[in-house]
């Protein structure tokens, strides 16, 4: 764990009216390393997601990513500089093809403007013939060459959770934030996921934060693991030191092991 | 996977435009379709014995014809803000208006204070400001946008209803400014109600045009509008476009995409105006004048229809819906009332009947082809997926 850090969240609080939401969170995303933050429903998780990406301001506290700081940054400033993320509930762009989609998050890389697209210059179709020509090797690279010209929205759901993480590819991110990427899926293809966060990660030389509800997944993957209990960050540590750690077992293992998982 | 631009200028840019529509066939097909109808009113129509082109006269008119297209450019201008980026916009008129008030202060002797004359067909001792008829259109769509930035860059924060309402005060606002501009601190600066005429007449290879020189005036008028179509496709197929796309599709996701949600809403803001602009510039040498008591709240309403019932995103079906209602609103209701009224001996006033022909026809279409008559790819795929399995995008949410 002796990779630089590539996002930084201090002394993360958020407060919706009376709700501490997360309190006082702080966390650390190294470059290439898959961290996770786990914590039972309704423990915060998605909240901090949502400031370091730039949705909600945070009531106190700072993001630094790459050594600037992004706290009060509009979502779109922070996705360029490199923070990508996928969604809980799949949010694809489902009336546009899976290239077009890739394409969309290609947008800050590209320079064309308006006048230049209307008038169809050499650099601007050399661009576009670019852009395509990567997506489609993003596409490839997720697994899901075949769908380019498919409309979202007709995508297999395993192929729009591959399709969400190639767009967020586009972005050319140095830290990835997966929300529940296994959700709905069946343990074979969680299975696979694993794989592929693993090749995600080192072929793109990315820091990967992820949420997931899935133990086994989170205890294969992550390096180091953040557990959140009702906004706190109450254990952090190897996969190891949380499954032996009393107060996640309380908390959240505890509770599984009782439902029977 | 780097987006370098040096590595961009090494690989060779394809030949053709790959947009998803072939450009050297549209552009074909427009062009033999205009020319027909060119040489058909400029030609043809003289030589027609007397009975059949009084047909034409009374159905088709040539004016009606340009008028129709002076429909189609705003219409297109319209269809870059509701139906490429999905906001909802219900003051378009009041781009029409600011072209069509460029076009009166800049085309005309309005402005008795001072001469000034730059490549116009207006007499060089004639007072107020003269110019040219091309640089006008010039102006007057950049004027609309700058007032499309204007308007957009406060209320484009705000979500789908509450912006068209405030676009809706708009479209009240600046016609009214307009109406009652004659007395602004002692300065005439509209003429009021009287409105502001004749304008000047078009210069077009040494050739000058009247307002009656309708068929060099449709040449004009088509090849205009031959432009927006040309501008709204390319735009539609480059970055800007499917930025647009990915915002009327889930604006949150495409924030989260990198993409700029307010600069991306603003220039479609501004190019939907600039349509706007010269659409209004167009219409007031069509008219010969701008008259404040025509850019009323009706005008962006039927614009909508036009582009609704055509075909939300499609600028072919906005085409046709334009020259339609266009149609139907200048011509088609008369002509039909008077057939009518002619063969049964009734006299029912049929034009005072258009809201109603169009409330049914748009009621109609809402409830059996929402897509509109040309629809677009997309939404006809929306609108007729009725197995929707396979759909878990949460992007309607």
């Amino acid at each position: 764990m002796s990779n630089k850090s590539a996002l930084n969240a201090d002394n993360i609080s958020v407060k919706f009216g009376g709700l501490v939401a997360v309190d006082d969170v702080s966390f650390d995303i190294p470059e290439n390393s898959v961290i996770s933050l786990i914590g039972p429903n309704g423990a915060g998780k998605t909240t901090f997601f949502n400031v370091l990406t730039g949705l909600y301001k945070p009531t106190s506290g700072t993001v630094t990513f790459d050594g600037k700081d992004i706290t009060a940054k509009p979502p779109h400033k922070i996705a360029q500089a490199g923070v990508a993320r996928t969604f809980q509930n799949i949010r694809l762009f489902g009336l546009m093809t899976a290239e077009e989609n890739v394409m969309v998050a290609m947008h800050s890389h590209l320079k064309s403007g308006v006048l230049s697209t209307i008038l169809g210059t050499r650099k601007q179709r050399a661009e576009e013939a670019e852009s395509k020509k990567i997506a489609r090797e993003l596409l490839e690279f997720v697994g899901i060459g075949g769908t380019a010209d498919k409309f979202a929205r007709n995508l297999s759901y395993g192929d729009q959770r591959r399709l969400e993480v190639a767009r967020a590819l586009a972005l050319q991110p140095k830290v990835l934030l997966l929300d529940e990427p296994t959700a709905g899926m069946n343990p074979q293809e969680s299975k696979v996921f694993v794989d592929f966060v693993y090749r995600v990660r080192d072929e793109k030389n990315l820091g990967i934060l992820l949420i997931e509800h899935d133990m086994s997944v989170v205890m294969k993957v992550s390096e180091r693991i953040t557990v959140l209990d009702r906004g706190q960050k109450i254990a952090e540590g190897t996969p190891a030191e949380i499954k032996s750690d009393k107060r996640v077992i309380e908390a959240y293992l505890g509770k599984s092991a009782e439902s029977g998982k | 996977m780097k987006i370098s631009l040096p590595g961009i200028r090494k690989s060779k840019a394809p030949k053709k435009a790959v947009a998803g529509f072939d450009q050297a066939k549209w552009i074909r097909g427009f062009s033999i379709a205009a020319i027909a109808i060119w040489i058909f009113y400029s030609f043809v129509v003289d030589l027609l014995p007397y009975e059949v082109s009084s047909v034409f006269q009374k159905w088709m008119p040539a004016t009606t014809v340009n008028e129709a297209l002076v429909w189609v450019i705003c219409a297109l201008g319209l269809n870059i803000v509701v139906g490429y980026a999905g906001l909802l916009d219900l003051g378009f008129v009041a781009f029409w208006a600011i072209g069509g008030y460029v076009a009166g202060w800049l085309m005309s002797d309005f402005f008795q204070q001072v001469s000034i004359h730059l490549g116009s067909t207006a007499p060089a001792a004639q007072r107020g400001i003269h110019i040219s008829f091309w640089g006008v259109l010039v102006i007057g769509g950049l004027v609309a946008a700058v007032f499309g930035v204007i308007i957009g860059a406060p209320t484009l924060r705000l979500k789908s209803d509450y912006l068209a309402l405030v676009t809706l005060g708009f479209g009240e606002i600046i016609p009214q400014i307009f109406y009652n501009g004659e007395n602004i601190g002692g300065f005439n600066l509209t003429n009021g109600s009287k409105g502001i005429a004749p304008v000047d007449n078009v210069g077009l290879f040494g050739k000058t045009l009247g307002p009656f020189d309708l068929d060099w005036k449709y040449l004009i008028f088509v090849s205009l509008t031959a432009l927006m179509v040309f501008i709204s496709l390319r735009i539609r197929s480059g970055r800007l476009g499917r930025a647009w796309l990915a915002i009327r599709e889930d604006e949150l996701a495409a924030s989260m995409m990198g993409v700029p949600l307010m600069r991306s809403k603003l220039a479609a803001y501004a190019i939907g105006a600039v349509s706007g602009g010269v659409g209004g510039v167009a219409f007031a040498t069509h008219v010969n004048g701008v008259f404040a008591d025509r850019f009323s709240f009706s005008i962006s309403i039927i614009l909508l229809a036009m582009v609704v019932l055509g075909g939300m995103g499609n600028v072919w079906g906005v085409i046709v819906g334009a020259l339609t209602i266009a149609w139907v609103n200048a011509t088609g209701l008369p002509a039909i009332g008077d057939t009518f009224n002619s063969t049964f001996g009734t006299k029912i006033n049929f034009p005072s009947y258009n809201f109603l022909l169009f409330g049914g026809i748009l009621i109609f279409m809402m409830l059996y082809k929402r897509e509109g008559m040309l629809p677009e790819s997309r939404l006809k795929e929306l609108l007729h997926e009725t197995d929707d399995e396979t759909s878990n995008t949460g992007s309607h949410s």
